[in-house]
């Protein structure tokens, strides 16, 4: 009788509250995550089951991630959601966007109201470790840099004596600056703004004498100043930043997923394919394209997805060298040169592992 | 079935069980939601190999903040916070140094949001139109828009507008403003500063008493009370002298063009966010006190100015203290919102409580404990406000003898 009245509550939804409190201890910990929708736990089967990629972004860097006015995002961060949605989904457009501030993301990530982040967050070890994430590899290698106006007189981070400083919260960069500062033993007002359209406004009006950020983020927001050509970005470099999406701890399954779709499209370039000569390309001899792509063997099943997943990757987004042109690149209005986020080959350091 | 059992009614039809049974549920409800909420978190918790504690309070921070209200320390001839904090003390230190900054938001509004609202809630009955209608305008433009877009306006419209140092405001030479910060006079901070301070005090208790005492001879001994007011007289003015000479007032010197020394230097962020917390929280309050007064019925104004009282001696001594019992409870909730809406400054990089617990939980990624943090802060400051208000409440209740 028990049993059956349990059974019955089981179906009607209360089992958690009833099951729970009598055998919460016997519970093991992979079962009844908060955003636990498909059973096992990974995020791929959630991500499956819903249809949607949900990818939290910034939305309002040119260039990385940045939504126009008709609604559409663009940008190398979005690129990435778009090719981990085409892998796992089949469609490059079954991405849900999140507009995350640097305070909100880590938050959003453990509480699993977005599935993945790619949205320029530097890999750090706190990051990777207490933090709780997991990093794919590094999309864009990037630099910390400060911009002022051209007419301030400011050269050195010791000129900003007695000057200030705005930097947005919860980054790197707001750690790295107060680090630099004290090596160069000025103590300028930093002002912590939690958003950065309000500190980008901030410096806009002279409240104060400089912003830092990623060096790529300044140039893409200089665009976004009332006078462009009266700032200038100083030939300084406080950290190394590597930008990457990001994942949450412990969930390896989901993980490989995102880390192998990035290095795909590294390999994609390697190899030769782009989102135009993909389908010739699927008629190649060359044993480490037919792997590549899934004509020979199982790569894919091994990650939990089609065997063919790079395919619609590359017809969705195309390899890194075409993402990198279309938004941060020659074709783009930055004109970025590839720098160190360059093939290994050419002297960068991208580099994918073998895919077999 | 024995005739025993015929005669109880059966347990389902018994309004006392019902009575406790639903309450039995209601609790195990809670209890359950409230455990499989926690367990939740735990076990989530657990599979990102997360930790709880705060332990991490004690880890370097190696992040600035903005000193805010900054008065100038002679010694590092620099503007330097009341409670200086540097990029290499702890988590637990910036914290602390962000509860600072909350409090001094809290009750510089406090202050400043009674004395606003109080006046714009008494203007209202006032016989000038122009007041009037200016007073009421205020109120409505006030309550109406959400305060996040004010502290914006506040922010980027008024105070981001201001002048480059070199062109700075001067107001009389003890305020200057430019885009720098605000800079104005200030006591220097010296022994002889805290025993003016501790006289004025002794002196303001004295002043009551015999202003108590002069009421007292003319109604009970039918005296003139002249001696009285000549050592009233005195003792203001010599209260006078000490608040002007005796606390050690430095106005801002200007050495070049914008840069100053002595006073005391405000940032643009705090000058935003305090103007905008207590013109938001003062429309509330003119509407608290208007009620108030108006609680108070006619019969008292008309008695009182059959009595030869002017109006404005029938407002101070006669309605506003009746009214004053109609007041208190509802501003409590006010001071409360005030304290809670300093918050918002992290948008406009105040660097009070809630902004710095933020970078804190993003640097560490402790979010839990600090959201733990900064919700015991607010409540110990809000219990604090209501209990101070309720004590008050409690003084100006009518004595029933």
């Amino acid at each position: 009788m028990l049993m059956t009245i349990i059974k019955r509550l089981n179906t009607l939804g209360l089992s958690a509250l009833l099951v729970g409190s009598l055998a919460a201890c016997a519970t093991p910990p992979t079962e009844g995550g908060a955003g636990g929708a498909g059973a096992g736990g990974s995020r791929l089967d959630t991500v499956k089951q819903r249809g949607t990629l949900i990818c939290g972004v910034d939305g309002g860097i040119p260039g990385f991630s940045f939504v126009d006015e008709s609604g559409n995002y663009s940008g190398l961060d979005v690129d990435i959601c778009k090719a981990v949605a085409a892998a796992v989904l089949g469609d490059a457009d079954a991405v849900e966007y999140r507009r995350l501030d640097s305070t909100e993301r880590f938050t959003a990530l453990a509480g699993g109201e977005v599935d993945m982040l790619s949205r320029n967050t530097t890999w750090t070890l706190s990051r990777d470790t207490s933090v709780g994430l997991e990093f794919a590899p590094t999309t864009f290698y990037d630099g910390q840099g400060v911009m002022v106006r051209a007419n301030s007189g400011i050269t050195t981070l010791e000129d900003f004596d007695g000057k200030s400083i705005c930097v947005e919260s919860g980054t790197t960069t707001e750690l790295n600056i107060t680090d630099g500062m004290r090596k160069a033993g000025v103590d300028p007002e930093v002002k912590t703004f939690q958003q950065a359209d309000p500190a980008y406004a901030a410096y806009d009006d002279e409240l104060c004498d400089g912003f830092t950020s990623d060096k790529s983020q300044l140039l893409a927001r200089r665009t976004t100043l009332s006078n462009p050509d009266d700032h200038i970005i100083l030939d300084i470099t406080l950290s190394k930043e590597p930008l990457g999406p990001a994942t949450i701890n412990n969930d390896s399954t989901w993980f490989d997923v995102v880390k192998w779709v990035t290095f795909g499209l590294f390999e994609a370039e390697e190899l030769g394919i782009t989102s135009e000569n993909v389908s010739e390309m699927l008629e190649s001899e060359d044993p480490t394209i037919r792997r590549f792509l899934g004509v020979e063997g199982e790569l894919g099943s091994g990650a939990g997805i089609e065997d063919d997943f790079m395919v619609k990757v590359i017809e969705a987004v195309g390899n890194y060298a075409e993402v990198y042109a279309r938004n941060l690149g020659e074709d783009s209005e930055f004109n970025l040169d590839r720098g160190l986020n360059a093939l290994w080959t050419d002297g960068g350091l991208l580099y994918s592992p073998p895919f077999r | 079935m024995t005739t025993h059992s015929d005669h109880q009614i059966p347990l389902w039809r018994d309004e006392r069980f019902w009575k406790i049974a639903l309450q039995v549920l209601a609790v195990v409800i809670v209890v359950g939601v409230g455990w499989l909420l926690i367990y939740n978190l735990s076990v989530n918790m657990q599979r990102a190999g997360l930790r709880f504690g705060f332990d991490f309070l004690g880890n370097q921070a190696s992040f600035s903040i903005l000193d805010s209200v900054a008065p100038y320390d002679v010694n590092r001839t620099s503007y330097r916070s009341f409670f200086p904090y540097v990029s290499t003390d702890s988590y637990g230190r910036v914290l602390q140094a962000g509860l600072i900054n909350t409090l001094v938001m809290m009750i510089s509004g406090i202050i400043l949001t009674t004395i606003v609202g109080t006046i714009v809630g008494v203007l209202q009955f006032s016989d000038n139109w122009l007041l009037r209608k200016g007073s009421e305008l205020y109120i409505e433009i006030i309550r109406n828009t959400p305060l996040l877009l004010q502290l914006f306006f506040w922010y980027s419209a008024v105070f981001s507008q201001l002048p480059r140092a070199e062109n700075r405001l001067n107001l009389l030479g003890i305020l200057y403003a430019s885009k720098r910060g605000l800079f104005m006079i200030w006591p220097t901070n010296t022994p002889l500063l805290w025993m003016s301070l501790g006289l004025l005090v002794v002196g303001k208790i004295g002043f009551f008493l015999l202003w108590k005492r002069r009421t007292f001879v003319i109604v009970e001994r039918g005296q003139s009370g002249q001696p009285q007011l000549y050592g009233l007289g005195i003792l203001a003015v010599v209260l006078l002298l000490i608040f002007c000479f005796g606390l050690g007032w430095r106005v801002p010197e200007e050495i070049e063009p914008g840069t100053f020394q002595q006073g005391l230097r405000l940032s643009l962020e705090f000058s935003a966010l305090l103007a905008g917390l207590v013109l938001y929280t003062a429309a509330f309050i003119a509407e608290i006190v208007r009620a108030g007064i108006q609680s108070v019925a006619m019969g008292q104004w008309e008695a009182s100015s059959a009595l030869g009282l002017h109006a404005n001696l029938t407002m101070r001594l006669v309605v506003f203290p009746q009214a004053l019992r109609v007041i208190i409870p509802p501003l409590n909730s006010q001071y409360q919102n005030l304290a809670k809406n300093s918050s918002l400054g992290a948008a406009i990089a105040y660097a009070e409580l809630y902004n710095v617990a933020n970078t804190t939980y993003n640097q560490s990624g402790r979010p839990i404990d600090v959201m733990i943090i900064i919700a015991v802060a607010y409540l110990s400051i809000n219990m604090l406000i209501s209990f101070g208000m309720n004590t008050l409440n409690r003084l100006v209740q009518i004595k029933e003898r």
